[in-house]
């Protein structure tokens, strides 16, 4: 349950940016090849968000798609499945979208 | 275009959107930032002392301390041990009696290692220059993974009394290893497990990693341990002085050893293939 330690993350991370500020929604992206899971990140971001000043703010969360390019054929092709197999059968690849983890924007009161 | 928004402005700094009702900023501030960011200190630090650092992987009981154990006993260099585990003092007592440096970090609640624990922990070892210093993460194959520590080099050990399926079940950590142990190999006799059938799922996932068939119990395939060891401390000492390594090469013959491979899955060798640019 590592969403919770990602959690407390972004809480840091946006008091650290925005100091007293009162914040009334964050934007996150996780991607779906990123291994966090958003749900549980939704489960975890009210417990931690209680007497901050992240408290009743409300959680977006966009989540791009997984897209590799492969070494052997240098095909580029989407997929969301942790176990990316290229058409030409290598698993030899770079990762070039899917592992976003990243706080986009917040709105503050 | 705005990525927060969508609006058509060319703005990547702070900025306001009157019409959500509050004032929107766009931060664009990755979530493991400031993990990051630490790890990267670590990363430097060890790399001042010309020392390697080895950030080990597995599931309980998998063998691993018993691994280390034995590692830090018969491996020829200065070793200091970082020992995570949730509760207790076992693992760091294991490795003290062997006459080794070690210092236990207790996560209580957590589930992983983070870059800021084990600096701390790095502070109060103060690991000799050129030292092997080893992590041992907290026995999970899930939340480590994401967790950049400054380590070297990432090992993933598994073991034949787990199943030949664990590199597809937990496909994130297994991605990053530079090596992977398959332990208790002694047990293979007694067991259904079928090696090739492992690595064919590994490769799916991690194509490069050798896999190095090993015992922590009888001895058998440590020398092949050991050899990899002796190949990232002379890859450390060259990237130290500005050049590169390779590590999927071995000093033996290892199972799986992927055909015609001369080329590291990470661009630089000794960096995770999580790290920061």
């Amino acid at each position: 349950m590592h969403e919770l330690a990602i959690t407390q993350s972004i809480v840091e991370a946006v008091v650290d940016r925005l100091g007293e500020a009162r914040i009334a929604s964050v934007r996150l992206e996780i991607g779906t090849l990123s291994g966090v899971v958003p749900d549980s990140v939704r489960f975890c971001f009210d417990l931690v968000t209680e007497g901050t000043t992240l408290a009743g703010a409300r959680l977006e969360i966009d989540q791009p798609g997984g897209r590799a390019r492969c070494r052997s054929c240098a095909e580029e092709f989407s997929s969301d499945d942790p176990i990316m197999l290229c058409a030409c059968g290598s698993a030899d690849l770079d990762v070039i979208a899917g592992q976003e983890l990243t706080i986009t924007a917040v709105e503050v009161v | 275009m705005c990525a927060t928004c969508g609006c058509s402005s060319p703005h990547d700094h702070d900025h306001a959107h009157d019409d959500r009702g509050g004032q929107v900023i766009d931060l664009q501030q990755r979530v493991l930032a400031r993990n990051d960011h630490l790890a990267e200190h670590n990363r430097t630090w060890l790399s001042d002392r010309g020392a390697l650092a080895v950030n080990l992987m597995s599931s309980p009981g998998s063998g691993k301390t018993t691994l280390l154990e034995r590692t830090v006993r018969e491996l020829p260099a200065a070793v200091a041990v970082i020992e995570g585990d949730q509760e207790t003092q076992f693992d760091a007592e294991r490795i003290r009696a062997t006459g080794r440096t070690a210092v236990q970090v207790n996560t209580g609640s957590g589930c992983h290692l983070d870059a800021a624990m084990v600096r701390r922990a790095l502070g109060e070892l103060d690991p000799r220059p050129g030292s092997v210093v080893f992590i041992e993460n907290v026995g999970n194959l899930v939340c480590p993974a994401l967790f950049d520590l400054g380590e070297t080099v990432r090992v993933v050990i598994m073991s034949v009394t787990e199943g030949e399926d664990k590199p597809l079940k937990y496909p994130h950590m297994v991605r990053t290893a530079d090596v992977v142990l398959l332990n208790k190999v002694d047990l293979l006799p007694h067991l259904d497990f079928d090696i090739d059938r492992f690595v064919g799922y590994l490769r799916q996932v991690n194509p490069h990693a050798p896999v190095l068939r090993v015992s922590a119990r009888t001895g058998a395939g440590l020398a092949d341990w050991y050899g990899w060891l002796r190949r990232a401390i002379r890859c450390q000492v060259a990237v130290t002085r500005g050049g590169h390594g390779d590590l999927t090469k071995t000093d033996s013959p290892v199972v799986g050893g992927h055909p015609g491979v001369g080329e590291h899955p990470h661009p630089v060798a000794l960096q995770p293939v999580d790290s920061p640019p």
